[in-house]
């Protein structure tokens, strides 16, 4: 078990050596995750775990990969994609061009998902879907569009549940264990690597959807990257968030409206 | 020496229950003191979808205030918390709460486990740990963590359990202080942090 004063010791490292900074991440979601990796990985010592951070670049690839989390699938909470379907997307329909940012995408499940959703609303000729993460490894992942097929009987059940009225396998093809999804989807998407936490704003959107990855920072990280969805999101634009997370220990509070019963949010003005 | 009645003190108190525990919960929460004197931190295997009618089930047996855990929560004594479905539920050293949804540990996410071990890791002595009824052999290593920091173990009697895997489990593998029927359970509850 690691003791609080060697993650310090490597936290420190990771910032001075690689440059990235996770020193405002929920700690003991931190600590859980560096204890995982420490047995997974059999190291015999804090000492020796430290050395592989500190000078083994593709090992910091695996470190940084299996601390973060990257847990993610396709239209979880299927309630939410309901309200995206028939709340907020009919609001962004005028528009002659709509802007989505997913922020800390993984391996892109949920972009994939908010695709079929545009497709299905007829949006997506005139939609572009950025979707960004820390790790470049799940980007090459998201933007190859081939996931296991093991999940697909629940993503087509989550798919029905959130309005879905298609066959869900009209949108893949299937091969060895894997499917494939249609690059009609993936044609409007760009994929780039974006840290939350060293990173600035890049753009102006109409929704930013980043669920369940505040939960991993803390409350002054939180605020930090809030506050750099406000600055991202245009007049009236929507942020979408995980079912467990809030606004309610941030300054955006105030400027926001909730949409009922659901994680999203509305800016005012 | 003159003997004096053993009274456990504890700023929080962790249950932790599968299959078989609801029951136990429901009994159990109409009986405790009122005001608490103690954070209550419920952990229960559930199905993974985000409903709220086991929180409102369990919200509608006591008088003192309930929340499903939302992430950064301040842990407040006399309240009662739930870990909410398809999260597991970790405790800060500020003592606020934290939410991840990292691969499940058990089959379980929540995880009994990850919470038990990480409020060991923050309350120390100052925390009881219950294990109820449940199939699975989660809350062991949880037990096990809350015991080496010097808190207090409790698990409800195997044989009085719906199903005695659980409580069983941990009995086998580390010192558990109180084996206790639904009874004995909710008279040790009111006897904590009295006189």
């Amino acid at each position: 078990m690691i003791e609080e004063e060697e993650i310090d010791l490597l936290l420190t490292d990771l910032i001075e050596v690689h440059g990235y900074d996770f020193t405002h991440y929920s700690r003991a979601s931190l600590k859980r995750r560096i204890n995982r990796l420490w047995q997974l990985d059999k190291f015999p010592s804090f000492a020796e775990l430290r050395y592989r951070v500190r000078s083994d670049t593709d090992y910091l690839k695996r470190f940084v990969e299996e601390v973060t989390v990257n847990v993610t699938e396709m239209f979880r909470d299927p309630q939410f994609y309901r309200a995206l379907r028939n709340d907020v997307l009919p609001t962004l329909a005028a528009k002659p061009f709509i802007r989505i940012w997913h922020a800390g995408c993984s391996t892109g499940e949920e972009v994939f998902s908010m695709a079929i959703l545009l497709n299905e609303a007829n949006l997506l000729h005139k939609s572009l879907l950025y979707a960004t993460d820390l790790n470049p490894e799940v980007l090459e992942t998201a933007r190859a569009g081939i996931f296991a097929m093991a999940p697909m009987k629940q993503y087509s059940e989550n798919y029905i549940l959130s309005g879905g009225k298609n066959d869900f396998s009209i949108y893949y093809t299937a091969q060895y264990g894997y499917v494939k999804f249609n690059s009609s989807l993936s044609e409007k998407m760009v994929f780039s690597t974006h840290n939350l936490v060293s990173d600035q704003s890049f753009n102006e959107f109409d929704l930013i959807l980043c669920r369940n990855v505040l939960i991993y920072f803390d409350k002054a990280l939180q605020q930090r990257v809030l506050t750099l969805f406000d600055d991202s999101l245009g007049p009236l634009g929507y942020l979408a968030l995980g079912a467990k997370e809030t606004l309610k220990f941030s300054t955006l509070q105030a400027t926001y409206r909730q949409l009922a019963g659901e994680k999203i949010w509305r800016k005012q003005s | 020496m003159a003997e004096t009645k053993l009274t456990h003190r504890a700023e929080a108190i962790l249950i932790g229950g599968s299959t078989g525990s609801i029951e136990v919960l429901l009994r159990l929460l109409p009986t405790l003191p009122d005001p608490l004197s103690f954070a209550l931190i419920i952990v229960l295997h559930r199905k993974n979808t985000a409903d709220s009618t086991l929180a409102n089930l369990l919200s509608l047996k006591t008088n003192s205030p309930f929340r499903e855990v939302d992430d950064k929560d301040l842990i407040k004594p006399g309240t009662i918390y739930l870990a909410p479905a398809d999260y597991h539920l970790l405790i800060e050293q500020d003592k606020s709460f934290s939410l991840d949804d990292s691969e499940k540990v058990n089959y379980s996410r929540p995880s009994i486990d990850v919470t038990f071990e990480s409020a060991a890791d923050v309350y120390g002595s100052s925390l009881i740990g219950i294990l109820l009824s449940g199939a699975n052999a989660d809350g062991t290593k949880g037990m096990q963590a809350i015991k080496k920091r010097g808190g207090l173990l409790v698990a409800q009697h195997p044989d009085t359990a719906l199903v005695g895997y659980m409580p069983q489990q941990a009995i086998e593998n580390t010192t558990v202080d109180h084996v206790l029927d639904v009874a004995g359970i909710i008279e040790f509850l009111n006897s904590v942090n009295t006189a």
